[in-house]
């Protein structure tokens, strides 16, 4: 087997500040790591390589910072990496970063898998994965929450979907995107950190990927953010406290009244 | 001017709501570019009152594409459809639901016909001037709202998050035309195969469904107290939501899990119980209507989002508002 990841170095957002003059994110200070939903990605893709051979190839578009996830993740046991990393991939949406990785995927070559996380936390579209499928014109399964099995160049998968899960079969090579439940990812080891030390991680261009300028960064983006801003988050909630029978009573009766009114029951 | 398309979505052979909502948000649209609007119907069997339907609550057209091998949905087949008819029609601009087949085939779709796709947008205009579909979303775990254009390209491809608007309502009254489109097998042709589907026999009501959704976190304390939660979302016809804490404890499955790294939802109502409001909880049900939290903590960063909030011990609230209501429904119901 050989399994390609793809996966992003986001910024760390449990205890994202905005700067509430300019509404964007404060940046400084904030830690990159590997998008948390792409460790299940990695995880089940070890998993799989443990349980039947092969290799697994960590893939990142991104700053040359983003080199760090990518060993982070031969830490966790993948095998290789490759950054993509150039000024003129900058500034693409989900379209030209599909375009990019797809390419990516391409020279590497011989695969029988991509396993995709479900979304990325900041951007937070989940197009990628889809997105990458439909370049290298090959099956998908999102929100895959299981392998059943994997025989003669066929895998069968399980998806979660509104109101339960369906079951599919794809023929390999096939793009999966994964949700947690599929893995439940380990750490890196000591051993595999000093391993990954020692790994050298290619870094490509548009050249490399023979990817045509026209389609990436900014350039290759059909969308534009115009406007970034800060929600409102506070709503004018009412707050009771209860603290004896008589506020008790007085709590459930403003639920019933709260819940009578808005005409939800 | 192009027209302004909806996906009709099919689930289990019953056209689903978020259909209606998108006709909602797109007879918007169109008024205001002067256009059409037009939903597409992809499916085996496509009853004609479900044609009918779509054009009382807003559809000037319908194209219907009817085929066995429609039946359920695979990515592949559905997509070269698609991106023939938007080859034939170049509509201006194209909505789908942001459920799970919405989000697996609108991204699909966009490679192929090379146009931008925004995602689960809670707002959409038309910009003053230009004519551009200006879609906002919400980003970076909600922290952010972005809007983007498609500028240069057509359609204009966008999902939309289910609930974020009412469905249009019918008029009885309103007539549209039926496109029947036929399709040659080698359109079909696909490298997946549909299995089967497993319902989730724990969810009454499915959470994306749901108007209203009752979630419990780690603070219930024991899994036999969620029996509390289970028994008020049924008594409200509502679904049972957890936070990740309780996914993790194994009190109740992964598909229940709202947030980040779970579901997200925007019922009407949303009622959080022992759930403290942590960023990536909020996340995922941050755009509900209403919020209600309950919880002892007087300083829970849930209280910040909700629209009435209870502090107290949840152990005292719960049975006493379970008593109420079943009180309530027995007299209404006399
Ligand atoms: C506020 C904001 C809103 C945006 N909205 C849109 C939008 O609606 N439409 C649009 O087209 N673009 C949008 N973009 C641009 C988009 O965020 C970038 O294109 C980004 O590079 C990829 O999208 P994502 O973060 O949503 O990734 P997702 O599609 O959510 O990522 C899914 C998976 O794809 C893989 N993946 C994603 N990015 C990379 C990468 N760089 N390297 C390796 N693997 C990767 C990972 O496995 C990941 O789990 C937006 C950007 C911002 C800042
Ligand atoms: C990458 C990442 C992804 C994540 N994804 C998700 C996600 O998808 N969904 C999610 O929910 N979390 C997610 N989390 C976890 C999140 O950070 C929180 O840990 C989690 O939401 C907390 O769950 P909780 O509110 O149930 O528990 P706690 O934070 O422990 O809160 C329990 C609350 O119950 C209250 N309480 C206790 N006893 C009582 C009582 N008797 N009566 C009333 N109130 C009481 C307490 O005051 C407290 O506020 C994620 C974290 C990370 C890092």
């Amino acid at each position: 087997m050989k399994i390609v990841v793809p996966i992003k170095q986001v910024p760390e957002t449990s205890n994202v500040k905005m700067d509430p003059k300019t509404g964007t994110m404060v940046r400084e200070g904030v830690e990159s790591i590997i998008n948390p939903l792409d460790l299940y990605a990695i995880e089940e893709a070890i998993r799989l390589k443990e349980k039947s051979g092969g290799q697994v190839i960590v893939i990142s578009m991104g700053p040359e910072k983003a080199l760090e996830a990518i060993k982070e993740a031969i830490a966790m046991g993948c095998d290789d990496g490759v950054l993509l990393s150039d000024k003129k991939f900058a500034g693409s949406d989900t379209w030209a970063t599909s375009c990019v990785l797809a390419h990516a995927i391409k020279k590497i070559g011989d695969f029988d898998l991509v396993i995709c996380g479900e979304r990325a936390t900041d951007g937070d579209t989940g197009q990628v994965g889809p997105g990458i499928a439909s370049f290298l014109d090959l099956p998908l399964s999102t929100f895959t929450s299981e392998i059943i099995s994997i025989d003669e160049g066929k895998i069968q998968v399980r998806r979660l979907v509104e109101g339960g899960y369906e079951e599919l079969e794809l023929k390999l090579p096939a793009v999966l995107t994964v949700v947690k439940e599929i893995s439940d990812p380990r750490l890196p080891t000591l051993r595999g950190k000093l391993r990954a030390k020692g790994v050298e991680i290619p870094v490509w261009g548009p050249q490399d990927i023979g990817v045509d300028e026209e389609n990436i960064g900014l350039k290759g983006s059909p969308t534009r953010v115009v406007k970034i801003f800060t929600p409102k988050v506070t709503r004018e909630g009412e707050m009771i406290t209860v603290n004896d029978e008589k506020s008790l009573e007085e709590a459930v009766d403003k639920i019933m009244e709260f819940l009578i009114k808005k005409e939800l029951i | 001017m192009g027209e302004v398309w909806t996906l009709a979505e099919f689930s289990h052979g019953k056209l689903s709501s978020v259909s209606y909502e998108l006709l909602n948000r797109g007879k918007n649209l169109a008024e205001k570019l002067n256009t059409a609007l037009a939903s597409v119907v992809l499916g085996y069997n496509v009853k004609r009152e479900y044609i009918d339907e779509l054009i009382a609550r807003g559809a000037d057209k319908v194209y219907v594409v009817d085929d066995k091998n429609l039946e359920n949905f695979l990515v592949e087949p559905y997509a070269k459809v698609l991106i023939a008819l938007i080859k034939e029609y170049n509509p201006e601009i194209f909505l789908a639901a942001a459920t799970t087949t919405g989000r697996t085939l609108m991204p699909y779709v966009a490679v192929k016909v090379r146009t931008g796709l925004t995602a689960d947008c809670t707002v959409l205009d038309i910009e003053e001037g230009t004519g551009n579909l200006l879609q906002t979303r919400p980003a970076i775990g909600g922290n952010i709202l972005a809007t983007i254009k498609t500028p240069n390209t057509r359609p204009q491809m966008a999902t939309v998050r289910p609930h974020s608007t009412k469905p249009a309502l019918p008029d009885r009254n309103r007539t549209g035309e039926v496109i029947y489109k036929k399709f040659d097998e080698d359109v079909f042709l696909s490298k997946s195969k549909y299995l089967r589907f497993i319902k989730d026999e724990s969810q009454q009501v499915s959470l994306q469904d749901a108007k209203i959704i009752v979630s419990g976190g780690r603070g219930l304390g024991r899994p036999e107290n969620f029996k509390m939660i289970d028994e008020l979302a049924e008594l409200l016809g509502g679904a049972v939501g957890a936070s990740r804490e309780v996914v993790d404890r194994g009190w109740k499955p992964y598909p229940h899990q709202i947030g980040l790294s779970g579901k997200t939802v925007s019922p009407a109502l949303y009622i959080a119980v022992g759930i403290s409001g942590a960023i990536q909880h909020i996340a995922g049900m941050q755009t509900s209507e209403n919020i209600l939290a309950i919880n002892k903590d007087p300083d829970a960063q849930i209280f910040k989002i909700a629209n009435l909030g209870i502090v107290g011990d949840l152990n005292e609230i719960l049975p006493l508002l379970i008593e109420k209501i079943k009180a309530y429904k027995k007299k209404e119901a006399v």
